[in-house]
C-alpha cells in the first residue's frame, strides 16, 4: 500500500457510506471550507476547448490588412460585416455576445499564442496544449492533473476539476490525482449508485489490500463519492438562463449551476468540437462562433445575476489556428498559431493584449508564434489559481498580466 | 497459491485467458510442457484480410487524380475497413489457435505503435506484426522500418538528403530499439542521413530511393562510415543494450509492471547470445518458476483488449455489433490500431480513472442483459478530421447498442451437483486472480439469481465480473 494507505481507504470509505444521510445544506458548508483550504479559494477555471483548430483569422479579423484579403478571396469577411473594436481589428459578425463582453471589460484576446516547432496534427498538437509539453517531447500528463498532483495532495475529494464529458482528457490526468469525467450529473449518480456496488465498498473497507486492488476500490470510492456529491449539488440551483440549445450550451449552463451551488471544484472543463473547417468554411464557422459565444455569454450572465461574475475565469483555446491562405475547397488547413481568449468580471488588463499577428512575416505561409501558450496558462495557476506554475509547467515561463 | 490460478495466470498472460473446460484438461501437466504447447500451437497461422477493393487507396498517383467526392468516398471506406480490421483482429484474440501469436502480435502493437489512415497499410502491418511475432527481433525491426504504415507515420517518407527528417531515426532509437540514454542527438541526426531515400511506392511497397539518399561519411555511435539504414539497424541490435530494453518491456507487459533487474539481465542475456529469437525468450518466460511466485500472479491490470478479448475467450461472448465493441475500447481508452502516440498505450493504474472504472464496472450487466448502453460519447477529433460531412453533426451523441450472444454451457456443466456455496468458491477461484474475502463471496451469493442452477451460475459470472479484482490479471 504505497499511495493510498488503508488509513486513507478507510476514511474514504466511510466518507463514502456516510455521506448519504448528510443533509444537502451541511455538505454545501463543508464544501466551501474544503474549497478555501485550496489556495485559489473560491475562484473557478473554465477551459474551453475548441477542437479541431479554430480559425483565428476569421474569428479576430485584421479589416485594414490586404494580405489577409488577397489569401482569403471567397472566404474573408468584409471590413463592413466586421464588429470592429480597433482601428485594424475587429471581431466576426457571429460574434455579437463576445463583443459585448469586450465592451463590458470582461474579454481579454491574445494574439498569436503557439509553441516552437508546430506540430499540425490535430492529436499532437492537441497532447501539447493539454500536457504543456515541447513539442518533441512527450508527456503522459495534463497541466490540469498537475495541478492537482502538486496542489491536491491533502484534498479528501476527487471533484476538484471536472470535465464535462464522457471521457477524461489528458489535461486532467495527473501522476497520483485526476479529475472527474461528468457528462450528466443525473446519469453518472444513477451508473454509480448501484446497491451491489455499495456493499462492495461496505464489505472491502476492512480487508488489506495490495496496491492494485486498493488502488481500484479507491477509485470506485472516488466515482460513487463525488457522483452522489455532484448530482446532489447540481439540484440546488436550477439556471433560468437561456443557453443555446446544443450539447455545449447544456454543458455550460450544468457548469454554471454547479458554480451557484457552491461546489467544491476549481477547475471545469468543455470542449466544442467541428472547427476542422477543409471545406466551405463559411457559414459552418460562423455558426460554430455563435455557439461557441453564446453560450460563454449566458454563462457569464447567469454568474452576474447570482453575484459571481467576479469567481469565474474562462479560458477558449484551439490546438492550432488555421492557414493564412484558404485552400481549393472554400476551407483553410492546419496552421499553427492563433488567438486565446479569456473571461473574467475582474480583469487585470481587459481587451486585447498585443498586437494582430504578423501577415508579412509567415513561416510557410503560416502565423509566428509570439506568446508562448504556457505563458497564459503561467499566468492562470499564479495569478488565478495561485500556486506556483514553475513546477507544474516543468520549468519557468513568464505569465502574461491579463489576470 | 492454488494450481488453478497458477495456469489461468499462464494463459492470461500469454494469451486472453482459458475457459473453465479447458482449463481443467491442463491440470495434470507441467509448466515446462504448457509453454511448449503454446509455442507448439502458435506455429502456423492464418494472417488478417481485408477485401480487396480497399487497395486503390494505397495509390497516391491515382489519388491525386480523383474529385472530392470521390476522394470524401475513399476516406471513408478507408475508415470503414480500419474499423473493420480492429473488430476482426479483436474476435481473432479470442478464437485464433495460436492464442501466444495473438497476444505477441498485440504485444508488438503497442511497442511499434503506428497509425496510418490508409486501411490497407494497417492490414499490412499487421500482418508483418503477426508473422514476426514469435520470430527474429533483428529481421522485424528490419521489415517494420521498410513497411509503408510506418515509413509513412514516422516521415520517412519526407526524408531526404537535402533535408534530412529525423521522426523515424530518434524513435527507433529511443522506442523501439535500444532505449534512452544510449545515444547522443548527434546519433540521431547521424542516423536519420543513413535512412534518406527510404519510402513507398504507389502500390505500397517498400523502395529505395537511391537520389534522395545521403551517400556521405557518418558518424554513428563512435564509427564513421559511408553507413546504410540496415547499418545503422544492425549496429544497434549488435549492442547488447538493446536486448536489455526489449526484455525488460516484455517482462513488464507479460510478468509484472515492476521489474525484477536480475531476471532481465538474465533473459536479455540469452535473448542477446540467441541473435534475438523471441520464441525461445517467451519460452524461458513461461517454463521458469519465477514466472508462477504469487507477487506476479493477479498483479496487472487488464487492458481494455485483454478486458475484452478475454471475456469473449474465457466465456464465450460473441458481440454482435462491431460498433459497439469500437464503443467500448473507446470508452476504456484502448482503441485498437490508433495508440495515443508512437509511445504506445500507458499501462497499469492510468487506465484506470472513475469514468473507465465505472464503465468496466456496468460492462457485464451491459454484456448480460444484452441491453442498450445508455453511455454516450462524442464523436472525438479523429472522426472530425477526415470527414468533412459530418462535422455539422459534430456534436452529435452516437447511441450504440450492445447485443452479444454468450454460451455458459461449459460452466453450467462443469459445476453441476455443487452446493451454491461451492460454485461460488469455484467461480471466484477461477475468474479472479487475488484470494477472495469472504465477505465479498457472502455478497456475491445475496445477489445472485437462486432460481434454478443455470440462472445462479450466469448471474454468479455477472457479478463476480464486476467486482473490482475482475479488473486484475
Amino acid at each position: 500500500m504505497s499511495k493510498f494507505s488503508r488509513r486513507n481507504f478507510l476514511k474514504l470509505s466511510a466518507l463514502a457510506s456516510t455521506s448519504l444521510f448528510i443533509p444537502t445544506f451541511i455538505k454545501t458548508v463543508q464544501a466551501k471550507e474544503v474549497t478555501s483550504a485550496l489556495a485559489g479559494g473560491y475562484k473557478k477555471l473554465v477551459v474551453i476547448q475548441l477542437s479541431g483548430g479554430n480559425d483565428g483569422l476569421n474569428t479576430i479579423i485584421p479589416f485594414k490588412n490586404d494580405v489577409y484579403y488577397k489569401n482569403r478571396n471567397g472566404i474573408s469577411i468584409s471590413e463592413k460585416e466586421v464588429l470592429k473594436i480597433t482601428d485594424e481589428l475587429g471581431f466576426n459578425p457571429s460574434l455579437e455576445k463576445f463583443k459585448a463582453l469586450y465592451d463590458n471589460g470582461y474579454l481579454s484576446v491574445v494574439n498569436s499564442v503557439g509553441y516552437p516547432n508546430p506540430n499540425r496534427s490535430h492529436f499532437r498538437s492537441m497532447d501539447i496544449w493539454h500536457s504543456a509539453s515541447d513539442s518533441n517531447k512527450t508527456v503522459n500528463t495534463g497541466w490540469i492533473g498537475r495541478y492537482l498532483d502538486s496542489e491536491c495532495q491533502n484534498c479528501k475529494n476527487p471533484y476538484n476539476a471536472i470535465e464535462v464529458n464522457e471521457n477524461l482528457s489528458l489535461a486532467m490526468k495527473g501522476e497520483s490525482k485526476s479529475g472527474i469525467a461528468v457528462e450528466d450529473p443525473e446519469r453518472f449518480f444513477l451508473s454509480t449508485s448501484e446497491k451491489f456496488f455499495a456493499d462492495l465498498i461496505k464489505a472491502n473497507g476492512k480487508s488489506d489490500h495490495d496496491e492494485n486492488v486498493s488502488y481500484l476500490y479507491k477509485t470506485m470510492v472516488d466515482a460513487t463519492s463525488s457522483a452522489e456529491y455532484v448530482y446532489k449539488t447540481s439540484k440546488i440551483y436550477k439556471s433560468k438562463s437561456t443557453y443555446p440549445n446544443t450539447n455545449f450550451g447544456r454543458d455550460l449552463k450544468t457548469i454554471a449551476e454547479l458554480i451557484i451551488s457552491d461546489i467544491d471544484t476549481s477547475v471545469f472543463y468543455v470542449s466544442l468540437g467541428g472547427f476542422d473547417t477543409h471545406v466551405n468554411q463559411t457559414g459552418r464557422h460562423e455558426r460554430l462562433l455563435k455557439e461557441m459565444s453564446d453560450g460563454v455569454y449566458s454563462f457569464m450572465e447567469d454568474l452576474r445575476i447570482n453575484n459571481r461574475q467576479d469567481d469565474a475565469l474562462v479560458m477558449v483555446f484551439s490546438e492550432f489556428g488555421r492557414r493564412v491562405k484558404q485552400n481549393g475547397s472554400g476551407g483553410t488547413d492546419h496552421g499553427t498559431a492563433n488567438n486565446i481568449f479569456l473571461i473574467n468580471g475582474n480583469l487585470r488588463k481587459p481587451g486585447f493584449y498585443n498586437e494582430a499577428p504578423d501577415l508579412g512575416d509567415l513561416e510557410n505561409g503560416d502565423l509566428k508564434y509570439k506568446i508562448d501558450f504556457r505563458s497564459v496558462y503561467a499566468n492562470v495557476l499564479n495569478d488565478w489559481l495561485g500556486v506556483s506554475s514553475q513546477n507544474i509547467l516543468g520549468k519557468k515561463f513568464e505569465p502574461l498580466g491579463i489576470i | 497459491m492454488s494450481e488453478t490460478r497458477k495456469i489461468n495466470h499462464l494463459y492470461k498472460r500469454a494469451g486472453f485467458g482459458i475457459p473453465i473446460n479447458e482449463l481443467a484438461a491442463k491440470q495434470n501437466k507441467s509448466y515446462d510442457e504448457l509453454a511448449k504447447s503454446l509455442i507448439d500451437d502458435s506455429k502456423s497461422f492464418t494472417s488478417l484480410s481485408l477485401p480487396s477493393d480497399s487497395y486503390v487507396d494505397a495509390d497516391y498517383e491515382k489519388r491525386k487524380k480523383l474529385s472530392r467526392n470521390e476522394r470524401q468516398e475513399l476516406r471513408k471506406r478507408n475508415r470503414e475497413n480500419i474499423r473493420k480490421i480492429n473488430t476482426e483482429w479483436l474476435e481473432k484474440m479470442s478464437t485464433d489457435k495460436a492464442v501466444l501469436r495473438e497476444k505477441m502480435t498485440f504485444f508488438w502493437h503497442g511497442h511499434f505503435a503506428c497509425k496510418s489512415p490508409v486501411s490497407r497499410f494497417n492490414e499490412q502491418q499487421n500482418n508483418l506484426l503477426r508473422k514476426h511475432a514469435l520470430g527474429n527481433f533483428r529481421e522485424m525491426v528490419m521489415d517494420v522500418s521498410k513497411d509503408p504504415a510506418m515509413l509513412q507515420f514516422l516521415n520517412n517518407q519526407q526524408n531526404r538528403k537535402k533535408s534530412p527528417n529525423e521522426n523515424f531515426a530518434r524513435e527507433l532509437l529511443e522506442l523501439f530499439t535500444i532505449g534512452r540514454g544510449n545515444y547522443s542527438e548527434d546519433d540521431i541526426k547521424n542516423a536519420a542521413k543513413c535512412f534518406t531515400g527510404w519510402g513507398y511506392n504507389p502500390e505500397g511497397e517498400y523502395v529505395f530511393r537511391e537520389k534522395q539518399h545521403d551517400f556521405g561519411d557518418k558518424s554513428f555511435m563512435g564509427k564513421t562510415g559511408n553507413f546504410s539504414g540496415e547499418d545503422i539497424i544492425n549496429m544497434v541490435l549488435d549492442n547488447p543494450k538493446t536486448a536489455e530494453f526489449i526484455a525488460g518491456k516484455i517482462y513488464k507487459f507479460f510478468v509484472n509492471d515492476n521489474a525484477d533487474s536480475e531476471i532481465v539481465k538474465e533473459l536479455a542475456d540469452n535473448f542477446y547470445s540467441s541473435n534475438y529469437d523471441i520464441g525461445k525468450l517467451m519460452y524461458e518466460i513461461f517454463s521458469s518458476d519465477w514466472f508462477y511466485d504469487e507477487k506476479n500472479i493477479g498483479a496487472k491490470i487488464k487492458s481494455p483488449v485483454e478486458l475484452l478479448a478475454g471475456m469473449s475467450k474465457v466465456y464465450n461472448i460473441k458481440f454482435e455489433n462491431p460498433k459497439s465493441v469500437l464503443y467500448m475500447e473507446r470508452a476504456m481508452g484502448q482503441t485498437l490500431l490508433n495508440p495515443p502516440n508512437v509511445g504506445g498505450w500507458a499501462s497499469g493504474k492510468s487506465w484506470i480513472d472513475t469514468s473507465s472504472m465505472m464503465f468496466r464496472m456496468k460492462l457485464p450487466e451491459i454484456i448480460f442483459k444484452s441491453s442498450n448502453i445508455d453511455f454516450e460519447i462524442k464523436e472525438d477529433a479523429e472522426d472530425l478530421i477526415e470527414n468533412d460531412v459530418k462535422i455539422k453533426n459534430a456534436n452529435k451523441k452516437l447511441n450504440k447498442s450492445v447485443k452479444t450472444t454468450i454460451n455458459l454451457e461449459p460452466y453450467v456443466s462443469s459445476l453441476s451437483g455443487k452446493s451454491n456455496k461451492d460454485v461460488i468458491d469455484n467461480l471466484t477461484e477461477f475468474m479472479l486472480q487475488i484470494e477472495t474475502p469472504q465477505k465479498t463471496k457472502d455478497l456475491v451469493l445475496k445477489y445472485a439469481d437462486d432460481s434454478n442452477a443455470e440462472n445462479f451460475v450466469e448471474s454468479s459470472i455477472e457479478r463476480i465480473m464486476s467486482i473490482p479484482e475482475f479488473q486484475l490479471c
